[in-house]
């Protein structure tokens, strides 16, 4: 009887479901660009077909290996930058609430700010090259940083601070060995929020005047009219992005783990 | 011996004659003095305890009993400086106290272990603060495998606080104060979250404790018979607002836990007093 098999018996057949998806998402690709039943040479460039070979070239010949290392390189500043600047003022305005309500109008306001929007002003002050690409990554990521980690801060449980106390702990051995190690699962949250932002404003950073990096590859392929391989970058960029985010989530479920 | 000749008690707490910070409260260890602490609410001024007056000597067990709401655990957040109180003075050894004391060991109801941190780095949180940075390795080392094995915990070093159980934790808590070596140990209702019998087991390892490092404690707790059988001395507290009502001296030999029958009357005598202070009408 069919209906009496239990639903493990058929468990051994199934596709996990995320293939499911990446799998229906090629198909709808592969439909609207295969150079099986269409002929425009512009649409058939972006086949997978197409791109696939370009990728294969990409990678073969080392051409993108530059760009990619200029692109993670930005991420890592910026994302250095934004933890510099970020935690120690987060950790501030947790543990200070006048300070918290001082500011939080004001940063509730410039975050609303695309951060593109500040695109010409970083040019006009930091002129062009990696300073002004570096600012925006900065900008963009430095709030879920901050907002993470203070409103870690507030929910420290209020017996270890009370403990921390009797013990006679300094303000700063406080801060340092109860305060930091407690927020650590609000920061590895904050650090993979940032990193998705960068990640996404990292490309249309790039087109402001640089001279390498994915978001400078995908112009440069858009000028020499090279629509295979930019959509061949266009899946790197997508890959290691969900490398990204994805080691950061198993790093929080260590984490999570561990306590 | 049947009858209990050495218990007898103290019916009015408030002919204590009221020290005064001489040398006859030097020789005390912790002295309190007309202590007060009112919390601000919505509703106005809350005062949680008043008028209370304290002498604790060296080596000695004070067991506070009260019901819950009585301000036992704000009497005892004030004694070990946690918040400041809103009159009288606090002394240790004739010192006057206002903020944590580095020689004042505190264990809260709940164990409160910082859960990244195994058994052995808890224990180790305390001694390695800038306070006791006077500590050289090896002896940070030792106490710390001291204070493991007066809690029985050798084997659980590299634990950490999720595998503990509620007792175990405690324990941990307990040595994590042992190893700072205080002069004076204040526990607040430090085993009314375990079961009946961890609980006893608790109490008879605390005891043990206390008589081999010759601990002085302030043991705040809402169980008589935890009082009785840990405490030299039990005061009782009555609420709106805490006060220290009546003090019994509990002299008979410890360990007692074979001889409770001998408490029985002294049970049933404060058991009496408690319940009329929680509702004299009924
Ligand atoms: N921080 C506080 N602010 C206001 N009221 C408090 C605070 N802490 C305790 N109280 C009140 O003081 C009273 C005594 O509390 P507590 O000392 O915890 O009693 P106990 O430990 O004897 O159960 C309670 O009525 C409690 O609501
Ligand atoms: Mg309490």
């Amino acid at each position: 009887m069919a209906q009496s098999l239990p639903a493990t018996a058929i468990r051994p057949l199934r596709v996990p479901l995320p293939l499911w998806g990446l799998a229906i998402g090629a198909l709808v690709w592969w439909i609207f660009t295969t150079p099986l039943w269409y002929s425009d040479p512009i649409r058939v460039d972006f086949s997978p077909e197409r791109t696939f070979v370009a990728l294969v070239q990409l990678l073969s010949t080392g051409a993108i290996v530059p760009h990619v290392i200029d692109s993670l390189r930005r991420v890592l500043v910026g994302l250095l930058a934004a933890i510099a600047i970020g935690v120690p003022l987060g950790i501030l305005l947790g543990l200070s609430r006048p300070l918290d309500q001082a500011t939080s109008a004001l940063f509730q306001f410039i975050r609303m700010i695309s951060p593109l929007s500040w695109m010409p002003i970083a040019v006009m002050v930091l002129g062009i090259g990696d300073l002004p690409v570096y600012f925006l990554l900065t900008i963009a990521a430095v709030w879920s940083l901050i907002l993470n980690t203070s409103a870690g801060v507030a929910a420290v449980d209020r017996r270890w601070l009370l403990l921390s106390k009797s013990l006679c702990a300094t303000q700063w051995e406080t801060i340092s060995r109860v305060i930091i190690p407690a927020i650590i699962p609000h920061l590895l949250t904050g650090v993979r929020l940032a990193i998705g932002i960068i990640w996404i404003v990292l490309v249309p950073a790039e087109m402001l005047g640089v001279s390498a990096g994915l978001g400078y590859y995908i112009l440069d392929t858009r000028d020499r009219l090279a629509y295979s391989e930019l959509m061949a970058v266009i899946l790197i960029i997508g890959t290691i992005g969900y490398c990204l985010d994805t080691s950061l989530r198993v790093a929080y479920r260590r984490w999570a783990h561990q306590r | 011996m049947t009858q209990l000749p050495a218990a007898h008690s103290k019916a009015d707490p408030y002919q204590i004659p009221t020290p005064t910070a001489n040398s006859a409260s030097k020789a005390m260890l912790l002295t309190v003095q007309q202590l007060q602490k009112d919390y601000q609410t919505r509703q106005g001024t809350f005062t949680a305890f008043t008028d209370i007056n304290l002498q604790i000597h060296a080596g000695e067990v004070v067991c506070l009993l009260g019901a819950s709401g009585c301000g036992k655990s704000s009497l005892l957040l004030t004694i070990a400086g946690l918040q400041s109180a809103n009159q009288g003075e606090i002394f240790l050894q004739g010192d006057r106290l206002n903020v944590p004391h580095p020689q004042i060991g505190l264990v809260f109801q709940q164990a409160a272990l910082l859960p990244w941190l195994t058994v052995w780095q808890n224990i180790a949180f305390g001694l390695q603060l800038k306070q006791m940075s006077q500590l050289s390795r090896s002896e940070v080392r030792s106490r710390i495998s001291a204070a493991i094995s007066s809690v029985h915990l050798q084997g659980f070093e590299r634990a950490y606080p999720h595998q503990l159980s509620g007792g175990m934790a405690q324990r941990v808590a307990l040595a994590r104060s042992l190893a700072r070596q205080p002069k004076l140990l204040l526990l607040d209702e430090p085993f009314s979250a375990l079961d009946a019998i961890t609980r006893l087991e608790m109490q008879k390892l605390l005891l043990a404790v206390i008589q081999q490092h010759h601990s002085t404690v302030l043991l705040v707790t809402h169980d008589i018979d935890e009082a009785l059988l840990l405490g030299d001395r039990v005061l009782l507290m009555s609420r709106h607002p805490g006060r220290i009502h009546r003090e019994w001296i509990v002299s008979q030999p410890k360990p007692r836990f074979q001889h409770a029958h001998l408490l029985t009357e002294l049970r049933l005598e404060i058991f009496t007093e408690l319940s009329t202070l929680i509702s004299p009408d009924l």
